[in-house]
């Protein structure tokens, strides 16, 4: 039993000892579950039931047999083993004895044994617990590998043994119990205690000379007693479950004591003639031990979750549901025509999350296009929007994040009307909408082959047989330079570097027959070497498959040696639209030109601080009236202040949304300042070739080479002849 | 663990060392190839393990008899037997010789199978269990692929249901029931369900081994309670990993929803849940005491209560190392599964 509640806790770990444990990452010595927070266990209904019944049990065990011991003991030869009655609720045991007050008195000896097993539990273990941080290497090591062996073996087990060890009876029973909860409190005051050893302040302490003991009572200790406090809680109820069993089997209280468990064992056998005798008891454990589990649980989720709720911190200035749809309307751009067909069309697109205070609208109105074979970038610092515009417009927001578009059209088709797992999406975006996400590392299923990732892909939409498929996939991953792909093909994802990974997850976005690739910041986790090999891969499937490319990234640089088009996002709306080779020279929004002067550059002076823009990013919650921009904006007057703007051309395919577009070079030198003159050298470089615009990168990348982590992309620079 | 250490560990230290360097100079051929294959190494460092553990179980099967405060021979025959039977006794468990002395007969005798002869019934200790092991390791069988069983769909459809905060009343629905129904213990679940299955509707017997109808009473308390936290477990995991990139990925390939849930997200939630579903079936085969005895079932079971309450040693001993082994063995079984399911495992470090 005391295993199945360590295997309770340890599921439940996420869900409340996570919490205790994000809490006891504040800080040394944090003031004790005071006041506030035992109410906090109390708020919860449940939690208020559980402390409730706790009280009435610990009551109970305190003055019924003060009360009742009379009545509990007389017996009565004339009515022996009587069913219920009006005189006797629940009958009478075998003495004519009145099971109803026996079952009342019980309460104190059943609970007093089980806090006392719990007790002895808590202490040994802490003991076995601490002592590897106090005996040294050798010592601490034979104390934990002891406990690892204790701890593999069930607690009912442990209690036999021992309650062969100490004898049969209640005190056999209390050490037999008690011991056997042992190891596994000495585990959970390991954990807690190794977690703790490795923080700053142990560190600290430990550096500043503070013996051993000291460090254990006065720094580590105050700081684990939370979570042991917590699961003693929990572990008295399983103790007490645990004695009755004892109890019950007829090791534990030897008559003419009795708890609850020896009740039940007396009432069992006349189950078919009285049942009340055996149920009622069992009934009391049960009661007595949720009483104990569930204010235990109550208490690590208040202890767990700190009282002061964000929630009202993160009032929004406007309520975002107030933001008309209208507010911006998405500007078709009919008056540059796109000279391709356009595979996606988006327009008017809303993403918004159920938020504390009614729904958090984060993508706020944005409307684009993208050609066919056309490579479209989205720009803006983390929390513009722009991941989720991508998962929009391929239909991957989950619930409870609510999409809302006036029109999202890909290759022709409405993805708006169709439901979006529904069979025609589903074969319309399997095949010819392909995404590319971050981190290679966690986008990968880690407990399937590379190939069968891959391969499931052709099977499921192209109706290709399993060969078949896989060998398409081993064709793919040699088409983005993986060598010996078909081993590569057989094995896990963990067996392979950042960089190709990377490339194979572009391989798999080469599975269908895609038109369109949505690449999610599909460089950020890797080092820049295996980066530059991944764009140009990209660049290089654009040019040979034409397929279209809608790139978000944060990095402006990336964005601009790889696209056509840049879309520059901020708070959940497109700021500025302009050709990527113009990005340089002709940006007008001042967030725009922020961004290109945060870049540090090879001309960059090195005594200088790297410039940055001022202020914090607005978070969705909190979208201010008027520009969003304006409090970090150096050109902001009152209009902007109170007016949104809108997103207005001003040339052909160019668009801003702001009420007072820079224009001038000069001006922008608030920003720009002396790298002025070498943004026109990265303009030119740009539109020569988009190769790598950032003179400064180029360096860099060298110097990263041979440092670079994973050695492997290094070999593999086939690209390079 | 990174993708570094991973390949460190496949190929060897450093990640300039290919197969083939240094080390096989230094090595035969066939101990390096072993050393760098994981598997290999997976399975010498829990072999070693259990040989460790089972040495603790049977040192600890030795050492109960000699823990014991005062004379347990005395303490087994009461205080009225005369010194010459206590003597006897003593003899015929060998208790007079040195303790070295009786670890060496212990060792040898046990990898004989010899585990000594009841002091109640004179019959050997390996007859007695025997006779005993098949029905307990049947019961705790049949409750553990039962609450496998009802678990895992059963926590792989509420989490499906409940991800990302969709009914949210069935979520409490399901989370307090299965919260009740493990805090019941087995053997008060079995007097519940004897009463009612039992003695109301007389539908199935309440005691005693038989025919399958027998089974239904004891395998349903067994299982209960480890099936509610098994099916929470999987709930909590599969909602976890319904959150991971690579089920983005999935959704991202557009295969069908039952797929992404059974293909994808149930191997990477059931590894994490196994764990925990071994602790499970050992504290199953624990609780198979407890129910063997409401069900007065001829198991091990009801054999070492009666042995513990007669004093009857060589059989505690006996039946002690039998659910030590088998607790033991199934912690094993549940790693090699572990490692089979993820493939990280094998190489992970424990």
């Amino acid at each position: 039993m005391a295993v199945e509640f360590e295997a309770l806790r340890a599921g439940e770990e996420q869900e409340t000892q996570g919490g205790i444990r994000a809490a006891a990452q504040d800080g040394d010595v944090r003031g004790r579950p005071g006041g506030n927070r035992l109410l906090g266990v109390l708020r919860s209904p449940l939690g208020w039931c559980a402390a409730t019944l706790l009280l009435l049990v610990l009551l109970l065990a305190v003055f019924a047999p003060l009360l009742w011991s009379g009545r509990a003991d007389a017996i009565d030869t004339g009515q022996i083993l009587q069913g219920s009655s009006g005189r006797h609720w629940l009958g009478t045991d075998n003495l004519g004895r009145d099971i109803f007050y026996r079952l009342l008195v019980a309460t104190r000896l059943s609970i007093a044994l089980a806090l006392l097993a719990t007790a002895l539990g808590v202490a040994t273990g802490l003991v076995l617990g601490v002592a590897p941080a106090l005996l040294g290497r050798r010592g601490g090591r034979m104390v934990t590998a002891v406990v690892n062996v204790a701890v593999a073996f069930p607690g009912l087990l442990l209690a036999l043994f021992f309650a062969v060890v100490f004898g049969v009876g209640a005190k056999g029973a209390v050490l037999a119990i008690g011991f056997a909860m042992a190891p596994g409190f000495a585990r959970l005051t390991q954990t807690l205690v190794a977690s703790l050893s490795e923080r700053d302040y142990v560190h600290a302490a430990r550096v500043a000379g503070v013996g051993r003991v000291r460090v254990l009572t006065r720094h580590v200790l105050p700081n684990v007693s939370d979570p042991l406090i917590v699961n003693a809680t929990i572990g008295a109820g399983g103790a007490l479950l645990a004695f009755s069993g004892l109890s019950f089997l007829g090791l534990g209280v030897q008559a003419p004591s009795y708890d609850w468990g020896r009740l039940l064992g007396e009432g069992l056998n006349g189950i078919y003639t009285h049942p009340a005798a055996a149920l009622a008891p069992g009934a009391a454990v049960v009661i007595a031990g949720l009483a104990f589990n569930l204010t235990g649980e109550a208490v690590a989720k208040a202890v767990g979750v700190p009282t002061a709720s964000w929630s009202r911190a993160l009032r929004p200035t406007k309520s975002p549901t107030a933001t008309p749809a209208t507010a911006v309307v998405p500007v078709a751009d009919d008056a540059e025509a796109p000279n391709k067909q356009p595979v996606l069309r988006v327009e008017g697109l809303r993403v918004s999350f159920p938020g504390p205070d009614g729904p958090v609208t984060a993508v706020r109105g944005v409307g684009f296009h993208v050609g066919e074979g056309e490579a479209v970038g989205v720009v803006g610092e983390s929390g513009s929007g722009k991941s989720l515009t991508a998962l929009a417009v391929s239909r991957l927001v989950e619930h409870p994040g609510a999409v809302d578009a006036d029109r999202i059209e890909f290759l022709g088709t409405s993805l708006l009307t169709e439901p979006a797992h529904g069979a025609v999406n589903r074969r319309l975006l399997g095949t010819s909408l392909a995404m590319v996400f971050q981190d290679p590392m966690t986008s990968f299923n880690p407990t399937m082959r590379i190939g069968r990732q891959l391969s499931e892909t052709a099977e499921q939409h192209l109706g290709s047989s399993r060969p078949e498929a896989l060998s398409r996939a081993v064709e793919r991953l040699r088409q983005v330079r993986i060598s010996a792909a078909e081993r590569r093909a057989a094995q896990y994802p963990h067996e392979l570097s950042g960089g190709m990974r990377q490339r194979a997850m572009i391989a798999l976005a080469l599975m269908g027959r895609p038109r369109l690739i949505v690449a999610d910041e599909p460089t950020t986790a890797l080092d820049v070497t295996v980066q530059r090999q991944v764009l140009r891969l990209l660049d290089r499937i654009r040019a040979g498959d034409g397929v279209a490319l809608l790139l978000i990234s944060h990095d402006i640089n990336v964005v601009a040696q790889t696209c056509d088009r840049v879309l520059v996002m901020y708070a959940g709306r497109i700021v500025e639209e302009l050709p990527s080779d113009r990005l340089l020279t002709t940006a007008q929004h001042p967030y725009t030109r922020a961004l290109i002067a945060a870049v540090p550059h090879m001309e960059t002076e090195l005594d200088r601080p790297l410039t940055v823009i001022p202020g914090r990013p607005v978070t969705p919650d909190r979208i201010p009236a008027g520009c969003a921009f304006a409090a970090r904006c150096p050109f902001a007057q009152d209009r902007c202040r109170t007016d949104d703007p809108r997103l207005e051309m001003v040339e052909p395919g160019h668009r801003v949304a702001c009420w007072y577009p820079q224009t001038d070079a000069e001006h922008g030198a608030a920003f720009i300042g002396e790298r002025g003159e070498l943004t026109a050298e990265d303009a030119e470089l740009t539109a020569v070739d988009a190769e790598f615009i950032a003179v400064g990168a180029e360096p860099a990348a060298e110097e990263a080479g041979p440092t670079a982590e994973e050695p492997e992309p290094l070999v593999e620079e086939g690209e390079q002849p | 663990m990174n993708a570094r250490t991973a390949d460190q560990l496949l190929t060897g230290p450093g990640p300039g060392s290919g197969p083939g360097t240094e080390q096989s100079h230094a090595l035969p051929g066939l101990v390096s190839g072993l050393l760098e294959n994981p598997w290999a190494r997976f399975a010498a460092r829990r072999l070693t393990r259990l040989a460790l553990s089972v040495w603790v179980l049977v040192t600890a099967a030795f050492a109960m008899i000699h823990l014991i405060p005062g004379d347990p021979v005395r303490a087994a025959l009461g205080m009225n037997a005369s010194q010459q039977v206590v003597q006897q006794r003593r003899e015929m468990l060998g208790l007079n010789d040195s303790l070295p002395t009786q670890y060496w007969r212990f060792l040898r005798n046990l990898a004989g199978g010899d585990l000594g002869t009841s002091v109640t019934s004179g019959l050997p200790v390996s007859q007695v269990i025997g006779d005993r092991l098949p029905s307990t390791a049947a019961l705790a069988v049949a409750s553990f692929l039962l609450a496998v069983v009802v678990s895992v769909p059963l926590g792989t459809v509420m989490a499906v249901l409940t991800r990302g905060g969709r009914h949210h009343g069935g979520e409490l629905v399901f989370t307090s029931t299965s919260v009740l129904v493990a805090t019941i213990p087995e053997f008060l679940l079995a007097v519940g369900l004897v009463w009612v299955f039992g003695v109301q509707l007389g539908w199935f017997p309440v005691a005693g081994r038989g025919g399958p109808s027998s089974y239904v009473l004891p395998v349903l308390s067994l299982a209960a309670g480890p099936a509610a936290v098994l099916a929470r477990i999987v709930r909590i995991e599969m909602a976890s990993v319904l959150n991971a990139d690579y089920i983005r990925t999935a959704r991202a390939k557009r295969l069908p929803p039952r797929r992404i849930y059974l293909r994808h997200a149930l191997p990477n939630a059931v590894t994490a849940s196994l764990t925990i579903g071994g602790l499970l079936l050992s504290s199953l085969v624990a609780g198979t005491v407890l129910v063997e005895n409401v069900f007065a079932w001829p198991g091990l079971g009801s054999t070492i209560v009666q042995s513990i309450l007669s004093k009857d040693y060589p059989v505690v001993q006996g039946v002690v190392l039998v659910y030590g082994t088998g607790v033991l063995l199934v912690n094993v079984a549940v790693d090699v599964a572990l490692a089979l399911l993820d493939p990280r495992s094998a190489i992970r470090e424990s």
